[in-house]
């Protein structure tokens, strides 16, 4: 066995440890430092494992474990999510009070989840993964135990990911019950008996029930506002981009790799699911006025477009969610990275509170601006390109489905609300009446390092897809993508 | 370089020139984004002049393939023909002329440049791409910072809600389309957004006549939004009267227009069994263009919303020599883009200095400005005019054309076109230069001054180009006609889409074998 695929885990696992044993010697005074050192080291395990020495294509543990393109594709971004969040942290760090040095661990270690679920072929696996990262984010959730807010956040995610985790664990102990196996490609080789089976098919849809919570889509999305509002910028912007993105890796794997046939089959279940996540988020977030739980209805309607691509069924469809969630995790980390460092200065958190931001500083200003309109989707920003992509793998196989473009109509429509809301938010930093404060907001290096790159990133990810397109394509080709009858044209 | 690239890339070069200006340069910063856009104007200028009149095909040509995964392939593809050479000129001149009368702006100026010569920028990128992919990329690029600039820049109590307004309004239009182009694109199956592959593409494998019967509304009504056509016009007269003046100019003279030129490039001559079933619908809906906004503007007191809603009349006609089908009409249409496009440019520019004078846009206060302001008022009774249809300027020629061309197949809808144009539209131009300019003087206006003489550069540029192309429209027309032909060629064989005629392509078709093709 090639115990030489773990590397990376393995890698991320010490470095947790590390940083929860050195918090022991590092005076108070330092834990910025060891927070930085942490990003450091977070970089050079990015750079490891998107380089040439990263392991090589395989399956380990009973073919539980694989890596592909696909596992690589998420593993880079899943470091560069903790990367930019442990930064984000650092700056945070006044608001935490004491132990600034366990959030970093507990970081990583629900980055070591994303890193499993990445690879996960196995659906014990998949739960295991999903638990690491479920079970420390009920703490990170309620890091700030002296907010009221911060804790009932970790105690509904606690609650409901309580219950999704009880559906999901039961859906695979039925899949395990009916197939005798919970191995994916045994799934994948038996789907056409399977699709018989009912009881098969209830525990798919258990499985689904947690996948669903995991991504916060209609009907398991009540949690997000709550607990976006509630836990600290950091946590919230790792929830969003890295909770959502394994969500979806595994949806991939699970629904695209293993069971497409089952999965064309539901069509219309995941057609009434994107179009009422898509305009749940947007409906409800207008009347918003807390940036962060604005940020969580739009995290639900992102959640929605995303589903797009799993409708689409097809590998245009998968390789629109990987770029989507490139550009969707870039644009958030840009936001929450802003709200983060403005969050000791600015007295509340409500979009009214940015006012004079302009003024106060024009560079975050601006980073919150692009980021914004990337997320409404309007070009040259990566938003744009990812939303076009989303909507044409639909429109790819919509011809003998009228529900498809009833659905691309919702989608439509959910993007122009999305615009309102979005626009209320650019408004209240640049003409949204006068702040008493217009003292200057610092921002520290590391912070402007963050926002620079997610900017930068946005615009070329926006202005030249190519790149990141042709790596999402090649990272899905290994599936089977067998779902779509217009698909089979080519 | 000899490519359209060049008048895409000189406005995008002052932009990131300002951007590397300290902010509080104002000076500085005024003079480079008088010089970035003159060499802009300069540079469309030159390249209107070695336009080779009544050639077929492309000029100015350059194809650079920008996406191409699996069955997905973009390029950015640039090239002139009679439908867009015009545009482009008047896209550097209003775009300079928007530069010069920017000279009261005060707060930001750094910004505000920035974001206008994006706008010129996106304006002249969305004229010049063939693909539509990146047509709409640039279109988006110069409506965003039109969003911007009423929010921050706007006048008046009411720019947060029409700034909401437009965005809302433009937004919907845009995405209507752009699902349009997806589904063309999944339709046509050329693997491509290139208008000169689709051609060809579509020549051999037509579409059919139920796919066009539902894509050509989406992208048409979709675009016409941008355009304003009614009844989905409400947003344009209040977002006028709220921009800035050089927004104001630049969105109502030129990007208005981008709307109505990816019809006349894609709508019309890919979707021949679409247009004719839609195209009556529009050339109804012109008519709601024509008459109930010239209608409107006759009661308006506000300058700003008179011109906003005339110029939502004169889109009618545009709208009505596309309906028409015929060269003639198709070529009027052309030319009375290029003609509104100065037309607008200058009105709001006049409407703009009145207010920095005046302090007020209502025109009841006024009254007797003629003698204070001769070299105003002269510039007003000019271009109000024109609007009316006199003789003598661009607009005239256009509209006349627009008639000619439209009689034969539509024509009551000439008859009521003429009638409320030149009717309606002449009395509430008249009426206005009659409460602005003569008439006792007002004491409260007794300060007010006429344009000094550097200022007066915008508006007599302006003004000669829509003298020049009315006494000698031949100059656009001999440019415009072959490409008018093309747009209206798969028309002229009756409906069958797939007989239609293709256009010569005077270059092989780059994507047309790109995998994936043969499956569809």
């Amino acid at each position: 066995m090639n115990y030489s695929l773990i590397t990376l885990e393995v890698l991320a696992v010490l470095m947790g440890l590390i940083v929860l044993l050195a918090d022991l010697w590092v005076s108070p005074t330092a834990r910025k430092a060891l927070g930085l050192g942490l990003a450091a080291a977070l970089g050079c395990l990015l750079a490891f494992a998107v380089g040439s020495l990263a392991p090589q294509s395989g399956s380990a543990f009973a073919d539980m474990f694989v890596v592909d393109d696909l596992a690589r594709y998420f593993k880079g971004f899943f470091l560069f999510a903790a990367l930019a969040v442990v930064l984000m942290a650092v700056d945070y760090a006044p608001k935490f009070g004491a132990g600034l040095s366990e959030f970093f661990a507990l970081t990583v270690f629900a980055l070591v989840g994303m890193l499993f679920a990445a690879s996960a072929n196995d659906l014990v696996l998949l739960f295991v993964s999903l638990e690491l990262i479920t079970v420390t984010f009920f703490v990170l959730n309620s890091f700030q135990r002296t907010q009221l807010a911060s804790l009932e956040a970790g105690v509904k995610y606690l609650i409901l990911g309580g219950v999704s985790s009880a559906f999901m664990v039961f859906g695979i102990a039925l899949i395990f019950g009916t197939a005798n196996s919970t191995n994916l490609a045994v799934l994948a080789a038996k789907q056409k008996e399977l699709a018989h089976s009912a009881l098969f098919l209830i525990g798919l849809l258990f499985v689904l029930v947690g996948l669903g919570f995991k991504i916060a889509a209609v009907p398991f999305q009540m949690w997000a506002p709550d607990v976006y509002q509630g836990s600290p910028a950091p946590a919230t912007a790792f929830l969003a981009v890295g909770s959502k993105a394994a969500g979806f890796v595994l949806l991939i794997r699970l629904l695209v790799g293993a069971v497409p046939q089952i999965t064309a089959e539901w069509h219309r279940l995941f057609v009434v699911m994107s179009g009422a996540t898509i305009l749940f988020g947007s409906l409800c977030a207008i009347p918003q006025r807390n940036l962060k739980r604005l940020m969580g209805y739009s995290s639900i309607a992102n959640a929605g477009y995303l589903l797009l691509g799993i409708v689409a069924g097809s590998a245009a469809g998968s390789t629109a969610v990987l770029y989507y969630l490139g550009g969707y995790t870039l644009t958030v980390l840009t936001a929450f990275t802003v709200i983060s460092a403005i969050a000791n200065h600015v007295e509340s958190e409500d979009t009214s509170a940015l006012s004079g931001l302009g003024q106060r500083s024009p560079f975050l200003a601006a980073c919150l601006t692009m980021a914004i309109v990337s997320l409404a989707g309007i070009p040259p920003m990566a938003g744009f390109f990812g939303k076009l992509l989303l909507f044409k793998s639909v429109l790819d196989v919509a011809p003998g489905h009228p529900e498809l473009y009833a659905l691309i109509a919702v989608a439509v429509v959910g993007v122009v609300i999305s615009l309102y809301y979005y626009f209320s938010v650019i408004r209240a930093i640049y003409w949204g009446g006068q702040s008493a404060n217009l003292s200057i907001i610092p921002v520290a290096l590391s912070t402007r390092i963050v926002l620079v790159a997610g900017v930068a990133g946005m615009l070329v990810l926006g202005i030249f897809p190519q790149g990141l397109v042709k790596i999402a394509d090649h990272a899905v080709a290994g599936l089977s993508h067998t779902v779509a009858p217009a698909k089979a044209a080519h | 370089m000899d490519s359209l690239t060049s008048v895409i890339l000189t406005p995008v070069f002052t932009a990131v020139l300002l951007l590397l200006i300290p902010g509080n340069f104002r000076v500085v910063l005024r003079l480079a984004a008088i010089l970035g856009s003159a060499c802009t104007a300069w540079t469309a200028v030159s390249f209107f002049s070695r336009f080779h009149a009544g050639q077929e095909g492309l000029q100015f040509e350059s194809l650079v393939p920008w996406v191409t995964v699996g069955p997905l392939n973009l390029a950015y593809h640039v090239g002139a023909d009679g439908l867009n050479i015009g545009l482009i000129l008047v896209t550097g001149l209003v775009g300079f002329a928007a530069v010069l009368v920017s000279w009261n702006i005060e707060r930001h100026v750094k910004f505000f440049y920035v974001l206008l010569m994006s706008m010129i920028a996106g304006a002249m990128g969305a004229f010049a791409s063939l693909d539509l992919f990146f047509f709409y990329f640039f279109n988006e690029l110069a409506l965003v910072p039109t969003f911007i600039m009423i929010g921050v820049w706007g006048r008046g109590e009411d720019r947060n809600w029409a700034a909401f307004k437009i965005t809302l309004y433009l937004t919907l239009g845009a995405l209507t389309a752009l699902v349009g182009l997806v589904a063309f694109y999944v339709a046509a199956g050329a693997n491509s957004l290139d208008v000169i592959v689709l051609k060809a593409h579509l020549a051999a494998h037509p579409l059919s006549v139920s796919a066009q019967t539902w894509i050509f509304p989406l992208v048409v009504f979709g675009f016409a939004t941008l355009v304003g056509l009614f009844p989905f016009h409400s947003w344009a007269p209040v977002g006028y009267a709220a921009a800035p003046t050089a927004t104001a100019m630049m969105h109502a003279g030129i990007l208005k227009k981008a709307g109505l030129y990816a019809i006349l490039r894609m709508a019309v001559p890919l979707m021949p069994d679409g247009a004719h079933r839609w195209l009556p619908v529009v050339a109804v809906l012109a008519v709601g263009n024509l008459l109930h906004c010239a209608w409107v503007a006759l009661r308006q007191k506000d300058m700003n919303l008179l011109i906003g809603n005339s110029s939502l009349a004169h889109m009618g006609f545009a709208f009505l020599g596309i309906a028409s089908l015929t060269v003639i009409g198709v070529t009027g249409t052309v030319l009375v883009m290029v003609a509104h496009a100065l037309l607008a440019g200058l009105s709001f520019a006049l409407s703009g200095y009145l207010e920095t004078q005046t302090g007020t846009l209502d025109m009841t206060r006024m009254g007797g400005l003629l003698r204070k302001m001769p070299f105003y008022g002269t510039a007003l009774v000019m271009g109000f005019m024109a609007s009316c249809g006199l003789p003598g300027f661009a607009n005239f020629a256009g509209e006349a054309t627009v008639l000619f061309g439209s009689w034969k197949s539509l024509p009551w809808l000439v008859i009521i076109a003429a009638w409320s144009g030149l009717i309606i539209g002449a009395v509430a131009m008249l009426r206005a230069l009659r409460a602005v300019l003569q008439g006792p003087e007002k004491p409260e206006f007794s300060r007010v001054a006429d344009l000094g003489y550097w200022r007066r550069l915008p508006f007599v540029l302006l003004l000669s180009a829509m003298v020049l192309f009315g006494v000698a429209p031949g100059i656009l027309t001999s440019r415009i006609e072959p490409a008018a032909k093309a747009v209206v060629a798969a028309h002229l064989t009756p409906s069958q889409a797939g007989q239609a005629p293709a256009v010569p392509a005077a270059h092989a078709a780059p994507a047309a074998s790109a995998p994936g093709h043969s499956g569809h």
